[in-house]
C-alpha cells in the first residue's frame, strides 16, 4: 500500500512539471529565436552591491534603450564563476539576443558561453575579460599599457623618483589585474626608474579588512617603503584609510584606480594627490553598443572593424593578445583640482 | 486458555490521511505552487526542455546531499564538503596537465574526495569530545588551504574535448548528469531505507549512547559514512570541473550552505535521526527550479536571497506549528 | 579519606581549564618569539596596537557567540546581522551628518539586537533549531543589506568625520575600539560568573532537560541569548563600517566562521555547557595575531589559509588530548 502511495508521489510530482509544459508552451521548444517583442540584451556583471558595477549597467541600459532594445541586469550576490554560469543558463532560456559579461573568472566560463553563442547569441565580455575562445570581443576599459604606464608615471612622480615601492591588488587570478600588474612590472625596466624599487605584490581579495591588514603589513616589513600602487577601488581606499589613520602622510605615497567618491576625502586631505580611473558607465555604454553592432551585423569582431558608438564616437576594433578588443580610451586623473565635480558622480 | 488474544500493532496503520499529512507531502506543495507562479511568471519556465536543461545547473551540488542526509541523520554535520570539492578537482587537473591520462586522473579525483571524507570520519570518531562542526570547519579551511597551496592563483584545466560531455552532454534528451544523479538516488535511498546499514543510522542518529550498547558499531558507521561524503564530493568535482572546463582553487565556494539547506528543508532535523531521504531529493529539486525559475524572471540575487531564506524558515516552522495546533485540540 | 578525595577532585578540575588556557598562552608565546625572530617590528607597541585593535571586533563578537554555543546552540547569521547594522547606521549618518556618534552607535545596536531577537524567537517560541534559523536568517539580512545600500557603497566621504572618529579616537588614552571591547569583557565576565542569569546560560546549555525541571525558563534565556548576540553584532557593526569608512552589501560575509573558531580556539564546546570569558579571549587574539603575523613574516598568501587551518586544528586536538589525560589521571586518583 506504502509503496503504491509513494510511487504516486514520485509520478504527481513529474506530472505536475510536465503537465504544465503542455498546456502552456508557446509552441516548439527552443527552435528558432522568437523576437517577438522587444530583442532582449542582457549583461552580467561580477557581483552585486558594488557601485562600480552598478555604472556599467546604467551605462549599458542607456546605450540599448537609445537602439530601442530590452535590458535584462543580472548580477550575482557572490563574485563566483558558479553562479555567473547559472545566469549564462537562465539567459540562453529566455532567448536573449546577446549578453555581454564581466567575468570572475576568465577559462571558467568558456563552456557556458560557448553554449550561448551556439544558440545563436553574439557574446562579448567588458571590464573583466573572458579567454578569446569563449567571446566574440572584449570591451575594455582602457589600454592595460596605458594604465600600467600610467601609474608608474604618477607614483614616480610622487616619490621624487626614488625608493621603494609596493603594489597592492585586489584578488590574485582577476585577470584586469594581472596585465596591469605586468605591465607596471615592464614599466619599471626602463632606465628611468631604475631607482624605483618593486618590492611586493600583496593581495587584499577586493575585501576591506584584508586590504587593510596586507597595508599594515607592507608598512611595517619595508619601513623604507615610499609609494604603494593600489589598481583596485577597494584596496585604494583601505590603504587611504590606513595613512590617515597612521599620520604617514606624505611620507608613503598612494596611487591607484579609485571611484571619485570613495577617494574625495583623501584627495582633499592630501594622503593621495592623485588617482586614476575611467567611467565605468562609459564602459557600460560601449559594451551596449558594441552589443548592438555584433547583433546588427555592422561588425564581426575581427580586427579593423568600425561601428558607431553612440555619443562616444567610432571605434575600431583590435587584436591584443590571441583575441580581439575595443578600447574605451585613456584613464583620467582624479586630483584635487576636479574631484568636487566627480566625487558625486560615481 | 481463555485469554483474549492481543493484537500488538507493530506498524502505525497507513491511512489515507496520515500518509498526506507528511513533510514530503508540504514539499511537494510548494513545488507545485512554486511551479504554477513560475509558469505565470514568465513563459520561458514550462519548456520541457528548458527544465529538464535547467537539471544541469544545480544537480552539481546535489550528489553531496545524498550523503548529507546520511551524515545530518547521525545528528552531525560536515562543512567541510566544499573544500572537498575544490581539493578533488585541484589535484585531478594539476596531475592531468602533468601527463597523467584523464582517466586515470578522474580515478584520482575520487580518491582524493574519498580520502577526505575520510580524514573527517577518523578525526570525528577519534576526538568525540570535538563535534563535527568543529573538526569539519578546521578540515575545512585547511582542505582549500592545500588547494591555494598546489594552484597558488592559476587557473587548470585543457582537458579533453570529451570530458565537457559529463556536464554539459545528453543521454538522448536526458542530460547525463540528470542521469547519474538518479542512479546514485536510487542507490543511496535502498541504502537508507532497505539495509540494515540504514536501520543503525537512524538509530545511531536517535540515541549514540543505546545504539553502542545494542553492539552497532557506531566509529564505524560514521567513518562510512563520512567517507561516503567524500566520495560524492569527488562525483561533484567531476561534473562541476567539466561544466567550467577548468579549476581553480576558489570554485565551490558557499556549496555547503546550499546542500545543508536543501537537506534541511527536506524535512532532515539536524537534532538526528529523523528525516527521509525522499524530502531532501524533493528539495533538491524544489530549491533548484526556484532559483532557476525566479532567475528566468531576473529576479535580483539580493530577493532571491530573501526568499530562500524565509522559505527554509517558514517551511521548518509549519510543522511546528501544526503539531502545536494538535496539542491543544487534546 | 573522603575529604581528601572530594579535594583532589576540584583541584583537577581546576587544573584543566587552566592547563588548557596556560596552554594556549604558551603557544602564543611561541608563536610571538618565532615571529620577533623574523620580524623585529611585530613587538613593537605600533604593531600590537593595530593587532589589538583588528581583533577588537572580533572579541567583542566571540562574547556573544560563546553564550549561544554555551547554550548547545549556534549563530551563523552574525555576519549578515553585522553588515545590514552597518549598513542602515551609515545610511542614518550619511543623510544626518550632525548626528551624535552615540546616536549612530545606539542605531546600530537597536538593528542588530531586532535581528537577534527575530532569531531568538525562531529559536525558542518557533522551536526551530538554531542551525537551521540562523542559516535562513542570514540569507535574510544578508539580502535586506544589499536592498537597503541599493547596490551602492557608503564611502568615507558621506560619513561625517564624529563618525569616522568612532574607531580611530581615542578614549582615556587608548583606542575607542579597544576601550569598547574591554569595557563588553568586564561586564560580560561579571554577568556570567556572577549573576543568576548568567549562570543560568550554563545550565541550560549543560542540561535543558535538568535547567526546565529546575524551573528554568529555557525560552526565555535562549531569547535573551540570541538577542545579547544580535546587540553585539549591530554593535560590531557600527565600529566595523567606522574603522574600514566604508559600508558595503558584502560586509565581513563568511565572518562567522572566523568568530567561530576564535570560540572554538577558546575551549568553547559546541555541545553546550562549557565556556569561559578567559578562553575566548586567548581565542581571539590568537586569531588575530595570526593574521597579523604571517603576511609580516612573508609567508606567501597562498600558504596562509592552511597555516591557519592547521593551527585551529592542531590546538584543538591538542586541546582534547590534554584533557583526557588529566581526567585519566584524576580518575586513576581517586581512591575507592
Amino acid at each position: 500500500m506504502k509503496k503504491v502511495l509513494i510511487t504516486m508521489m514520485a509520478l504527481t510530482l513529474s506530472l505536475s512539471t510536465l503537465a504544465g509544459c503542455s498546456t502552456k508552451a508557446p509552441g516548439d521548444p527552443a527552435k528558432t529565436p522568437v523576437a517577438a517583442g522587444k530583442a532582449k540584451y542582457a549583461i552580467i556583471v561580477k557581483n552585486t552591491g558594488n557601485p562600480y558595477n552598478e555604472k556599467e549597467m546604467e551605462g549599458y541600459k542607456k546605450a540599448i534603450a537609445e537602439i530601442g532594445g530590452e535590458t535584462i541586469l543580472k548580477a550575482p550576490d557572490q563574485p563566483t564563476a558558479e553562479a555567473q554560469i547559472q545566469m549564462i543558463q537562465e539567459l540562453i532560456a529566455q532567448k536573449v539576443v546577446s549578453i555581454a559579461i564581466a567575468a570572475n573568472d576568465p577559462d571558467a566560463l568558456q563552456p557556458a558561453l560557448k553554449k550561448a553563442m551556439d544558440a545563436g547569441i553574439k557574446v562579448i565580455s567588458l571590464d573583466s575579460a573572458v579567454n578569446a575562445q569563449s567571446r566574440l570581443v572584449h570591451v575594455n576599459q582602457a589600454d592595460p599599457n596605458a594604465i600600467g604606464r600610467v601609474e608608474i608615471e604618477t607614483i614616480a612622480k610622487m616619490i621624487g623618483g626614488k625608493g621603494e615601492i609596493a603594489i597592492l591588488s585586489a584578488t590574485s587570478q582577476a585577470t584586469n589585474q594581472n596585465s596591469w600588474i605586468t605591465v607596471m612590472k615592464k614599466t619599471l625596466e626602463d632606465p628611468k626608474y631604475k631607482d624605483i624599487k618593486l618590492v611586493k605584490v600583496a593581495y587584499g581579495d577586493d575585501l576591506r579588512d584584508k586590504s587593510v591588514s596586507e597595508t599594515e603589513a607592507l608598512l611595517k616589513t619595508y619601513p623604507n617603503l615610499k609609494g604603494i600602487v593600489a589598481p583596485s577601488t577597494v584596496a585604494v581606499a583601505a590603504a587611504a584609510k590606513v595613512l590617515t589613520d597612521k599620520g604617514l602622510k606624505g611620507k608613503v605615497q598612494l596611487t591607484g584606480l579609485g571611484l571619485p567618491s570613495e577617494m574625495a576625502d583623501y584627495i582633499t586631505s592630501g594622503v593621495s594627490t592623485a588617482v586614476h580611473l575611467w567611467n565605468p558607465m562609459d564602459v557600460g555604454y560601449l559594451a551596449g553598443y558594441a552589443s548592438d553592432a555584433l547583433v546588427k551585423g555592422t561588425i564581426t569582431g575581427k580586427a579593423g572593424d568600425k561601428f558607431k558608438a553612440g555619443t562616444l564616437g567610432e571605434k575600431t576594433v583590435i587584436t591584443v593578445g590571441d583575441g580581439t578588443e575595443i578600447m574605451l580610451g585613456d584613464p583620467f586623473e582624479f586630483n584635487a583640482g576636479n574631484i568636487e565635480q566627480w566625487k558625486t558622480v560615481y | 486458555m481463555s485469554m483474549k488474544q492481543r493484537i500488538i500493532i507493530d506498524k502505525r496503520q497507513t491511512t489515507l490521511k496520515s500518509f498526506f499529512f507528511q513533510w514530503e507531502w508540504l514539499l511537494i506543495l510548494i513545488f507545485i505552487i512554486m511551479t504554477l507562479v513560475n509558469g505565470a511568471l514568465t513563459p520561458f519556465y514550462l519548456n520541457a526542455n528548458n527544465l529538464i536543461g535547467a537539471t544541469m545547473t544545480f544537480l552539481d551540488k546535489a550528489f553531496i546531499v545524498l550523503p548529507m542526509a546520511f551524515v545530518i541523520i547521525l545528528a552531525d554535520i560536515d562543512i567541510s564538503v566544499a573544500s572537498t570539492v575544490a581539493l578533488s578537482s585541484v589535484i585531478m587537473a594539476v596531475l592531468y596537465n602533468s601527463g597523467m591520462p584523464m582517466g586515470l586522473a578522474m580515478i584520482v579525483c575520487l580518491l582524493v574526495g574519498t580520502l577526505c571524507g575520510f580524514i573527517n570520519g577518523i578525526l570525528v570518531v577519534k576526538f568525540k569530545e570535538l563535534s563535527s562542526i568543529i573538526i569539519t570547519l578546521a578540515t575545512m579551511i585547511i582542505f582549500r588551504g592545500i588547494a591555494y597551496i598546489i594552484l597558488k592563483d592559476q587557473a587548470s584545466g585543457k582537458f579533453p574535448e570529451w570530458f565537457n560531455f559529463l556536464g554539459w552532454g545528453y543521454v538522448g534528451v536526458v542530460p547525463l548528469i540528470l542521469i547519474v544523479f538518479i542512479i546514485c538516488a536510487v542507490i543511496f535511498t535502498f541504502i537508507l531505507t532497505k539495509t540494515a546499514f540504514g536501520r543503525r543510522v537512524y538509530a545511531i542518529g536517535s540515541n549514540p549512547v543505546a545504539s553502542r550498547f545494542t553492539g552497532i558499531k557506531v566509529d564505524k558507521i560514521k567513518v562510512i559514512v563520512f567517507t561516503l561524503t567524500g566520495l560524492m564530493a569527488g562525483i561533484t568535482a567531476l561534473f562541476l570541473t567539466s561544466r567550467m572546463g577548468s579549476t581553480r582553487p576558489n570554485i565551490a565556494t558557499g556549496y555547503e550552505l546550499d546542500i545543508i539547506t536543501m537537506v534541511v528543508l527536506g524535512g532532515i532535523s539536524t537534532a538526528g535521526g529523523k528525516g527521509r531521504i525522499y524530502g531532501a531529493i524533493i528539495a533538491v529539486f524544489l530549491i533548484g527550479f526556484l532559483k532557476y525559475g525566479l532567475g528566468l524572471f531576473n529576479v535580483p540575487a539580493q530577493v532571491l536571497l530573501i526568499i530562500i531564506g524565509l522559505l527554509l524558515i517558514i517551511a521548518v516552522m509549519i510543522p511546528n506549528l501544526k503539531l502545536k495546533k494538535i496539542k491543544l485540540r487534546r | 579519606m573522603a575529604e581528601k578525595v572530594v579535594l583532589k577532585k576540584t583541584f583537577g578540575k581546576m587544573n584543566v581549564g587552566k592547563l588548557r588556557e596556560l596552554g594556549m598562552i604558551g603557544f602564543i608565546i611561541i608563536i610571538a618569539i618565532f615571529v620577533q625572530m623574523r620580524n623585529p617590528r611585530f613587538l613593537t607597541l605600533e604593531n600590537i596596537n593595530d593587532l589589538i585593535k583588528n581583533a577588537a571586533i572580533l572579541s567583542i563578537l566571540a562574547v556573544g557567540m560563546m553564550m549561544v554555543m554555551i547554550t548547545r546552540g549556534i549563530d551563523l547569521s552574525i555576519g549578515a546581522t553585522l553588515a545590514l547594522s552597518g549598513m542602515i547606521a551609515s545610511l542614518t549618518v550619511s543623510v544626518n551628518p550632525n548626528m551624535s556618534p552615540i546616536i549612530a552607535i545606539g542605531i546600530g545596536i537597536g538593528v542588530g539586537t531586532l535581528c537577534g531577537a527575530v532569531v531568538g524567537g525562531l529559536v525558542s517560541k518557533g522551536g526551530i533549531y538554531p542551525i537551521i534559523a540562523t542559516l535562513g536568517m542570514m540569507s535574510v539580512y544578508r539580502g535586506l543589506t544589499f536592498l537597503a545600500s541599493k547596490g551602492k557603497w557608503i564611502s568615507a566621504q558621506q560619513m561625517p568625520v564624529s563618525f569616522k572618529a568612532i574607531a580611530t579616537s581615542p578614549i582615556f588614552g587608548i583606542n575607542t575600539l579597544i576601550f569598547i571591547a574591554i569595557i563588553i569583557y568586564i561586564i560580560s565576565y561579571y554577568f556570567i560568573n556572577h549573576t543568576r542569569t548568567g549562570r543560568k546560560i550554563y545550565a541550560v546549555g549543560s542540561n535543558p532537560e535538568s535547567a526546565r525541571v529546575s524551573g528554568i525558563n529555557n525560552n526565555r534565556i535562549l531569547f535573551m541569548v540570541y538577542t545579547i548576540m544580535g546587540a553585539l553584532s549591530g554593535l560590531a557593526g557600527v565600529l566595523w563600517v567606522s574603522k574600514f569608512a566604508s559600508a558595503q552589501g558584502d560586509t565581513a560575509s563568511g565572518y562567522e566562521l572566523t568568530v567561530i573558531a576564535a570560540c572554538v580556539l577558546g575551549g568553547v564546546n559546541s555541545a553546550g555547557g562549557s565556556g569561559t570569558i578567559s578562553g575566548i579571549l586567548i581565542g581571539s587574539l590568537l586569531i588575530g595575531i595570526l593574521n597579523n603575523a604571517l603576511p609580516l613574516i612573508n609567508v606567501s598568501p597562498f600558504w596562509q589559509q592552511a597555516i591557519q587551518g592547521g593551527i585551529i586544528l592542531t590546538a584543538v586536538i591538542v586541546n582534547t588530548i590534554v584533557k583526557r589525560r588529566v581526567d585519566k589521571n584524576n580518575l586513576s586518583r581517586r581512591q575507592i
